[in-house]
């Protein structure tokens, strides 16, 4: 690739010797990516900006909070009402972070059904996997902060888990929580922390594009890309398709920061946090509740957390575990089906978190924590071997022309690199 | 074509909504059914009635105030009620609050003033339970949020104090109430009747008081409320446009790629 | 067709409009984001403090609080105003005469915060040094003001402030 030439002469002063300009025009000019993306590749760059955004009103909400149980609730109302413009920054704030577990979901279910975490992309997905755990740390962190009753609970239950580890559990949660009970001290290493993680996010983001940019996109046909007539370079077209795609989250993301404020989250945490008083149901927020409900489904407390753990654990083996040469699910009909039993499950499993354990959804629980692991350890490396997929197209390019024309080798042709 | 287009659009924006707003329902409620109510603030271009937020700040001052605290309500903010800053001063002066400690050391009392928050009828928790059998009166300034139903709930809950129906037992010191969760409340019916003389001449029903006083504490939870609606009308109508530039120079530059 | 790539960064109208609108959404997200860090409500109410000096006697001073700093309120004595307003103006070096200091003579408001560098000056209460005009001293690095709260000796360069006040009663001043 020839380096661009640069009109204005303060650009090359600077891209001389800080190549900034020309490494830009390389990711967005020349970068190629297959010409065949729909809508559901959105979501990635939809992540990075709610990331920034995430990070923009955190740091304007530590500008007025105070991290002390006797001030935490109080400076949160403060924001609300007498900080100028603090209940939209708040609200974005709040709302913001479910619509990040929404984006990232529809990602990760998008790198599910059109197998982006095959070869040679395994360590672009598990970054995935680990920058989701650092999510979900920041997450929970984060709403023990304005010391409501759902915080304080919350914490209470979170932290208790820990005691189920066999010899150490104990001393760990007195570490976790520096004291007897959640309290002062793990509130104000809550915030330290739930302060550092969105940067680490952003480190491990940024391990996460460059891993994506060694290859490339996979695309929808989940073929490799065989040459220029197969891509497009990423600006203007993905620029434009990505902004696009940006104002219409924007415009779900307003509906209900302006509208529906408080429709995903819980009135408990507007009581000032009682370590006396109980609520009746603890809820964790809704993006945790899948988790919550594999948890509850085991009677055994510490196989309950470990099967918890394993249930995101096991999407750091995926790669080894579908072993299928082909990617995309429009070429597995057996897997296709699957797929959709397996969202299924997911959501089931979302609704059943919110239930009380009790009755028919004690055995709700356990029937769809044991097909989410069916759908993994066992169905997954069984339709490796057994699914006979539909054949491949020739290429990117011209699909239909030559639709059904020899199947193509069931091994991934040589992964085109970049130069 | 693009009729198309625009129809699966607006389908998936429609689609996501009703995922997202059902999300009200991952709460347990754990109490009756509340009856929805018809109240000038809710929809998207809702305001408050200043003459109802008045009303409902003369029910809280008479009636609730005595046990319920609105620490987060100052008195400055009585100006969105419509009251001016020589009003305000004048309704501040009949409060006292704890100031100090003064130059001896002690702590004292004064008049309050507009930028004082709303003085609280017990000086901590353990009085508070002390004077009402064990029961804690809670903080009113965010009652709207922290109770599922809202509004709805508190009209229901203060104008839901019915006869007790054949064969349910109340326990000693509790009252039966409709829609408080378990039926029993440790609050015995706070309104009555021509319980306030509302200074604009409305009658002052049990069911009036109700509506006035849930519109006056939707107030206090949220009061920036009428701001927040506005300027989402004007943002939503912005990314509205923004996005349909977007999607016209999305599909000029993609021309050549289809 | 790669050969159109470079066509299509052609300056249309369409994206101009496009480019224009989401800046301008941009320039319009980013004004609460700044103006957060503006004084909030509760701070802008305390902006202005009443007070009622009714209660300050002839030869008294109270020292009270108005947006976080001190302002002495000193009800002069006859002699202290005749002293003050007799002072020729080249002995001081930030010349002021007395009555534009004041609304009312015998009641002086200042703000109780030294000129050099910011200590709060001691005066206030009669066992406190007063300095060798009779009006504060401070401590930290030896400024003398006079009864008028004039520089009068020492590293402050200008006056004691008069704070913005006004009477909005026969007792009661208004500050801020």
């Amino acid at each position: 690739m020839s380096e661009p030439k640069f009109n204005n002469s303060l650009v090359r002063w600077i891209d001389h010797r800080l190549p900034v300009f020309t490494f830009m025009h390389h990711e967005m000019h020349e970068y190629p990516t297959p010409k065949n993306l729909n809508y559901w590749w959105n979501f990635g760059s939809l992540a990075g900006i709610v990331l920034v955004i995430m990070i923009m009103s955190g740091i304007v909400l530590a500008m007025h909070y105070t991290a002390h149980v006797d001030h935490a609730f109080q400076s949160v109302e403060r924001i609300m009402r007498d900080v100028n413009y603090g209940w939209l920054v708040r609200y974005i704030h709040a709302n913001g972070a479910s619509f990040f577990f929404i984006v990232v979901y529809i990602h990760i279910f998008r790198g599910l059904y059109y197998g982006s975490y095959k070869a040679p992309r395994e360590l672009l997905w598990m970054l995935g996997v680990v920058i989701l755990i650092l999510m979900m740390a920041t997450a929970f962190m984060g709403y023990v902060l304005p010391w409501g009753q759902m915080s304080f609970w919350g914490a209470t239950v979170i932290t208790n888990l820990f005691s189920a580890i066999p010899l150490v559990g104990e001393s760990i949660v007195t570490l976790l929580w520096g004291g007897f009970s959640v309290d002062n001290p793990t509130l104000n290493r809550f915030y330290a922390l739930h302060y550092l993680l969105p940067f680490v996010i952003v480190g491990v983001v940024v391990l996460h594009i460059v891993a994506l940019h060694r290859f490339g996109s996979n695309n929808p046909l989940g073929i490799d890309v065989r040459g220029n007539q197969d891509t497009i370079s990423f600006h203007p077209y993905y620029t434009v398709k990505d902004a696009f795609g940006l104002g219409v989250f924007l415009i779900l993301l307003s509906a209900v920061v302006f509208f529906l404020p408080n429709s995903m989250g819980h009135p408990d945490n507007y009581i000032p946090a009682n370590p006396m008083v109980t609520p009746a149901h603890i809820v964790p927020e809704w993006y945790f509740l899948p988790f919550y409900a594999i948890l509850r489904a085991i009677p055994d407390k510490l196989f309950g957390v470990l099967a918890m753990f394993a249930a995101i654990g096991v999407l750091f083996i995926l790669p080894w575990l579908d072993r299928s040469p082909v990617r995309s699910a429009t070429f597995r009909p057996i897997y296709k089906v699957m797929f959709w039993v397996f969202l299924f499950d997911c959501v089931a499993l979302t609704w059943l978190g919110a239930k009380p354990a009790e009755g028919i959804y004690v055995l709700l629980s356990r029937l769809f924590t044991a097909y989410y692991f069916f759908h993994f350890l066992i169905l997954l490396p069984a339709l490796s071997i057994f699914e006979t997929p539909r054949s491949l197209p020739k290429s990117i390019g011209r699909p239909v022309l030559d639709g059904g024309g020899g199947a193509m080798a069931a091994a991934p042709a040589a992964t085109r690199e970049r130069s | 074509m693009v009729l198309q287009r625009f129809a699966r659009g607006l389908l998936f924006l429609g689609v996501s909504l009703l995922v997202l707003i059902p999300n009200v329902s991952v709460k347990a409620a754990g109490g009756v059914a509340v009856p929805a109510q018809d109240w000038s603030f809710s929809g998207v271009f809702g305001t408050f009635d200043r003459g109802e937020l008045q009303r409902g700040f003369h029910v809280y001052k008479e009636v609730c105030a005595g046990c319920h605290s609105l620490n987060y309500v100052a008195f400055r903010n009585l100006g969105d009620l419509g009251f001016n800053d020589e009003e305000i001063k004048v309704i501040a002066k009949e409060y006292e609050v704890e100031d100090g400690p003064n130059n001896d050391g002690e702590m004292f009392t004064r008049t309050a003033i507009p930028s004082d928050t709303w003085p609280a009828p017990y000086p901590n928790d353990n009085a508070a339970r002390a004077g009402n059998n064990g029961a804690l009166p809670p903080d009113l300034s965010l009652m709207v949020d922290a109770r599922v139903g809202g509004a709805d709930y508190l009209y229901a809950l203060l104008s839901g104090y019915h006869e007790v129906p054949k064969g349910q037992e109340v326990a000693d010191g509790m009252y039966y109430n409709a829609y408080y969760p378990g039926n029993q409340i440790a609050m015995p019916s706070p309104l009555s009747d021509d319980g306030v003389e509302y200074g604009d001449g409305t009658k002052a029903t049990i069911n009036q008081q109700a509506r006035d006083v849930s519109a006056f504490l939707a107030w206090a939870t949220e009061p920036n409320m009428e701001q927040r609606k506005r300027m989402g009308v004007k943002v939503l109508i912005f990314l509205i446009v923004m996005t349909g530039l977007f999607y016209v120079s999305k599909r000029r530059i993609w021309a050549d790629v289809h | 067709m790669s050969d159109t790539n470079e066509g299509t960064t052609r300056r249309d109208f369409i994206h101009v409009a496009s480019a224009t609108a989401g800046a301008l959404g941009v320039a319009c997200v980013a004004w609460p984001f700044i103006d957060q860090m503006n004084p909030a409500a509760d701070t802008l109410a305390l902006s202005s403090t009443e007070f009622d000096v009714s209660g300050v006697e002839e030869g008294m001073a109270v020292t009270i609080v108005w947006r976080g700093k001190p302002v002495f309120i000193r009800h002069r004595t006859k002699k202290e105003i005749q002293e003050a307003s007799e002072v020729k103006l080249d002995d001081l070096p930030d010349p002021q005469v007395d009555s534009d200091r004041t609304t009312r003579p015998e009641m002086l408001v200042l703000l109780g915060v030294c000129t050099h560098l910011g200590c709060v000056p001691l005066g206030q209460s009669a066992t406190d040094p007063k300095g060798e005009w009779g009006g504060w001293f401070c401590p930290c690095h030896g400024s003398h003001y006079d009864t008028s709260g004039r520089i009068r000796k020492g590293p402050a360069p200008t006056n004691l402030a008069v704070p913005p006040y006004k009477y909005i009663s026969d007792s009661v001043i208004k500050i801020g």
